[in-house]
C-alpha cells in the first residue's frame, strides 16, 4: 500500500530544474518530456531498473505489455501512424533488443517516427559475451534513422531530446536508444531540453522559389498532367494544400498505398492507386501524361515497375523532403526540396485555374474496362464462393468509409488497398516498403490506442494472422477494442498466386492448414463469428462493427482467387494485365 | 569502365560512426578500396577519405547523398583524379645485408624514397606518391626480398578553394531552419 500512495506522490511532482535522480528515473522522465503517455514494450533483466520507474509512473505514462518484441514495434508504428505522434517501444538486451529489428526496418522504409528503448548489460561487461549481449546498435545501423549507446547516466537527457527530435523531424524514422544497466542505476542532476535543431542534420531544406516558380509554369502549361502522391502528403499533413492544387488546376492525382486515405476515395479527382496491382488508369496513363508531379513519395519499384519503361515522355516534377530521393530511381526535370505542406503553399497562388476534362476522361475510360473485366465479380459476385473485393465492399457500406483499416501483407491487403473506402486522413495502415506479415495485429492494436474514437479494422489474412497471433493477449489484457476480419483462403494466398501464375501452379509450401480460429478467439474471450455464406455476410459484418468490444470475424473466402490488375514484375506500368 | 573516386565525409567524431559511413557502401556493395580517418582543420570535425571504382558517376552521387542522409555527417564530396591533390604513404621492410650488397643507395635516389630505419637485420624504407610510383619502388625492391610492406590509404586534399568552415555554417542556417 505505502509503496502505492508514495508512487502516486511522486507522479505528481512536476520536474524541477536539476533534480538528482536515477538514470532509470530520468529516462521516463524524459519520455513524459516528450509527451509521450503510452508506450509497448517488454521487461528483462537489463531494463528492470526502467521498468521499476514505469511502475512508479503509471499514472503518467501507460505501458502496454506486449506478448512478442516484433509485435512492440508495430503496434508502435500503428499508433504513431494513427497519432502523427512518435511510437515508442521498450525491450530488454539480447533476444528482447533482436527481437524488435523487423518493427525497426518496416518503420525504416516506412518513415514512421518511432523511438526504441533497449537495454544493455553494463558498461563493464559490453564486449564479453554477458549473458543476453547482443551489439544492437550495430545490428541495427542499417535500419535506423539514428542510434546511441548511453553508457552513463549524465547523457540522458541530451540523448533522449535528440533521439525524439531526429524520429520525428525531417523525414521520419526509427532511432535506437541502447542504455546499459549501470547507467540506468547510476544518478545524475537531472534537467530536460528539448533539442530543436542539429548541426550536421537538415530536417527541412528550405525551399527555393526559384524551383517553385518553375514547376508552376510547367504545371500551368502541362497538356496531361498527372498527380502521384505517397505519405508525404500525410507526413507534413498537406491534405488540404493537396486538395487545393488538384482541384485549382484539375489535375488527376492518383496515390501509392502509403499516400491512400490523403485524399477521400470520392473525390472526382482521385483516380485511384498505383502499382503493381493498382487501377488500370493510373497505371497505363503514367506512360501517357505530359508532365508528372511527384509528391511525397518515392516511385518505389511496386510504383514504377520497369523503370525503362516508365514516364519516359513526361517531364517529372518531384516534390521531396528527403534530398537522396531526388533522381534515385526517375530522374528529373526539377525537383521542389522541401517539406511538402510549405512547397505547396508555395507554389499554390501561382497555380492558374484550369481543367483537364478530356484527359481526365480517359482515367474514366479505363475505369469503365476495369470495372467490367475486374472490379463488378470481385466486388459483386453473383455465385461462388466468396471473394475478398465483396467483404471489403459491404464493409464500406457499413462503416461509409470513416474507420481506420490496417492491414497484413499479401492478397488482402492488395484487394483493402484497392476497394476500401476512405474519408479521413490517417485512415489507412499497412505495411508498404517492408511487407511484414504479421504487421496488422499489433498494428491495429496501436492505431486504435492513438485514436480511441475511431473504429479499427484489422484485415488480415490466415497466414499473416498466425505471424502475430498472440498478440490477441493485449486484447485479452488491456480491453483495446478492435475489430479483426479475417479473410481466410487457407493459402499464403499472393506467393500461391505468384506459382499459378509464374510457376505453374506448383504450391509448393503455401497451402495452409489451419487451427479453429473460433476457439482461438474464444480462449482470449474475444467474441467471434464465421462466414461462409454469402446471404450471412452483411450481417456479420455489422455485428461485428456494432459489438461493444473486440470482435473476431473470419470470412473464409475462395481459396484460388487472384488479384488483379497485376503488373507482372519486370513488365512496364503500362503492360498491366487486367486478367 | 570503372573510375576511381576518392570520397571526401565530414562527421561528427564519435563511437559507430566508422560503421554507420560503411555500411552505406555494403549495402549497395561497392568495395573500399583505401580509407583513411583523421581530423580535419575545424575542430571535432571528422575527415574520412575513402576510395572507390565505380561505372556511373549517377550512383557515385547517391552513395554520397546517402551518406550525407545520416544524422552526423556534415558534408559529403565525390571527385576524380584531376580535382584533388593526393598522396600515399608506403613503408617497405628489406633485409639490411641484402641491401648492403646490392645498389640501394641508387634504388632510393631514382625513386626519392627515404631511409627510416637501419638496423643489423633490417632495414625500413618510406616512399610517399601515387600508387604506380609506390608500386615501383616494391618492384625495384622485391628481389631484394621484402619482409614487410604496407601502404596507407590516400589522403586527398580538394582543388575547389572553399573552405570547409563555410559550408558547415551554411548547413548550420539550413539546419535552423
Ligand atoms: C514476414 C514475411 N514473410 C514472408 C512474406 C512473403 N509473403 C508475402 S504475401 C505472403 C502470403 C500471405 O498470406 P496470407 O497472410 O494468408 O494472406 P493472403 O495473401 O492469402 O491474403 C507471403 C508468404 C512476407 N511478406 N513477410
Amino acid at each position: 500500500m505505502d509503496t502505492l500512495i508514495e508512487a502516486a506522490q511522486q507522479t505528481q511532482q512536476t520536474v524541477q530544474k536539476k533534480t538528482r535522480m536515477s538514470g532509470a528515473e530520468a529516462m521516463v522522465r524524459c519520455l513524459i518530456e516528450e509527451g509521450v503517455d503510452l508506450m509497448f514494450g517488454y521487461p528483462g533483466g537489463a531494463i528492470m531498473p526502467v521498468y521499476d520507474e514505469l511502475y512508479k509512473f503509471q499514472n503518467q505514462l501507460e505501458h502496454i505489455l506486449v506478448r512478442h518484441e516484433e509485435g512492440a514495434t508495430h503496434a508502435a508504428q500503428g499508433y504513431a501512424r494513427a497519432s502523427g505522434k512518435v511510437g515508442v517501444c521498450i525491450a530488454t538486451s539480447g533476444p528482447g533488443a533482436t527481437n524488435l529489428v523487423t518493427g525497426i526496418a518496416d518503420a525504416m522504409i516506412d518513415s514512421t517516427p518511432m523511438v526504441c528503448i533497449t537495454g544493455q548489460v553494463p558498461k563493464h561487461l559490453l564486449g564479453t559475451d554477458a549473458f543476453q549481449e547482443v551489439d544492437v546498435i550495430s545490428v541495427t545501423i542499417p535500419v535506423t534513422k539514428w542510434s546511441y549507446q548511453i553508457t552513463e547516466a549524465s547523457e540522458i537527457p541530451s540523448v533522449m531530446a535528440k533521439a525524439f527530435y531526429v524520429a520525428r523531424s525531417g523525414r521520419p524514422g526509427p532511432v535506437v536508444i541502447d542504455i546499459t544497466k549501470n547507467a540506468q542505476f547510476e544518478e545524475l542532476d537531472f534537467e530536460y531540453e528539448k533539442c530543436h535543431k542539429i548541426s550536421s542534420y537538415v530536417a527541412r531544406p528550405a525551399i527555393e522559389m526559384e524551383q517553385v516558380e518553375a514547376a508552376a509554369d510547367l504545371i500551368n502549361s502541362a497538356k496531361r498532367p498527372y498527380i502521384l502522391f505517397g505519405q508525404g502528403v500525410i507526413l507534413a499533413e498537406a491534405e488540404a494544400e493537396l486538395k487545393e492544387l488538384v482541384e485549382k488546376a484539375g489535375i488527376p492525382a492518383a496515390w501509392t498505398i502509403m499516400g491512400l486515405s490523403a485524399m477521400p476515395t470520392n473525390h472526382p479527382l482521385n483516380v485511384g492507386m498505383l502499382g503493381m496491382h493498382g487501377n488500370y488508369g493510373p497505371n497505363v496513363m503514367t506512360n501517357e501524361c505530359d508532365v508528372l508531379i511527384a509528391i511525397g513519395m518515392r516511385f518505389d519499384d511496386r510504383v514504377t515497375g520497369n523503370l525503362a519503361k516508365y514516364a519516359k515522355q513526361a517531364k517529372v516534377i518531384h516534390f521531396e523532403i528527403d534530398p537522396s530521393e531526388i533522381d534515385k530511381n526517375v530522374p528529373t526535370e526539377l525537383a521542389v526540396l522541401g517539406d511538402c505542406k510549405e512547397a505547396l503553399q508555395a507554389i499554390l497562388p501561382l497555380i492558374k485555374e484550369n481543367s483537364h476534362v478530356e484527359w481526365l476522361n480517359r482515367f474514366r475510360e479505363c475505369d469503365k474496362e476495369e470495372y467490367e473485366k475486374v472490379i463488378k465479380g470481385e466486388t459483386n459476385p453473383r455465385d461462388g464462393e466468396l471473394r475478398m473485393g465483396e467483404v471489403i465492399r459491404e464493409l464500406n457500406d457499413l462503416t461509409d468509409g470513416d474507420a481506420i483499416v490496417v492491414t497484413d501483407v499479401g492478397q488482402h491487403q492488395m484487394i483493402a488497398c484497392r476497394y476500401a473506402h476512405f474519408n479521413k486522413t490517417r485512415s489507412n495502415i499497412t505495411s508498404g516498403g517492408l511487407g511484414t506479415m504479421g504487421f496488422c495485429l499489433p498494428a491495429a492494436i496501436g492505431a486504435k490506442m492513438g485514436a480511441p474514437d475511431r473504429t479499427v479494422v484489422a484485415v488480415i489474412g490466415d497466414g499473416g494472422f498466425q505471424m502475430t497471433i498472440e498478440e490477441l493477449g493485449v486484447i485479452l489484457q488491456s480491453g483495446v477494442n478492435v475489430k479483426i476480419l479475417i479473410l481466410n483462403n487457407s493459402f499464403l494466398g499472393m506467393v500461391r498466386q505468384w506459382q499459378q501464375l509464374f510457376f505453374d501452379k506448383r504450391y509448393a509450401s503455401t497451402e495452409m492448414v489451419n487451427p479453429d480460429f473460433q476457439l482461438i478467439a474464444q480462449a482470449y474471450s474475444i467474441a467471434c463469428k464465421r462466414v461462409e455464406e454469402r446471404s450471412d455476410l452483411a450481417a456479420s459484418l455489422k455485428e461485428m462493427l456494432e459489438h461493444d468490444g473486440s470482435f473476431l470475424l473470419e470470412v473464409v473466402v475462395g481459396k484460388e482467387n487472384n488479384v488483379f490488375p497485376m503488373v507482372p514484375s519486370g513488365a512496364g506500368v503500362a503492360e498491366i494485365r487486367l486478367e | 569502365m570503372k573510375t576511381t573516386y576518392t570520397i571526401s565525409i565530414f562527421t561528427d567524431d564519435r563511437v559507430g560512426m566508422l560503421h554507420r559511413v560503411t555500411s552505406c557502401f555494403t549495402r549497395r556493395k561497392v568495395n573500399i578500396e583505401s580509407l583513411t580517418t583523421s581530423v580535419s582543420e575545424v575542430e571535432g570535425i571528422h575527415r574520412y577519405t575513402i576510395l572507390v571504382e565505380m561505372e556511373l558517376e549517377s550512383e557515385v552521387k547517391k552513395l554520397a547523398n546517402a551518406l550525407e542522409k545520416q544524422v552526423e555527417v556534415h558534408k559529403v564530396f565525390y571527385h576524380t583524379e584531376d580535382d584533388i591533390v593526393y598522396q600515399e604513404i608506403a613503408l617497405y621492410k628489406v633485409p639490411t645485408e641484402a641491401i648492403v650488397q646490392g645498389d640501394a643507395e641508387h634504388i632510393m635516389r631514382a625513386h626519392h624514397a627515404r631511409i627510416l630505419t637501419v638496423e643489423p637485420t633490417f632495414t625500413v624504407f618510406e616512399k610517399t606518391g601515387h600508387r604506380a610510383e609506390t608500386q615501383a619502388l616494391f618492384e625495384a625492391l622485391e628481389p631484394y626480398g621484402i619482409l614487410e610492406f604496407v601502404r596507407s590509404g590516400r589522403v586527398a586534399i580538394m582543388k575547389p578553394t572553399r573552405r570547409l568552415s563555410e559550408y558547415m555554417e551554411e548547413l548550420a542556417l539550413a539546419a535552423a531552419n
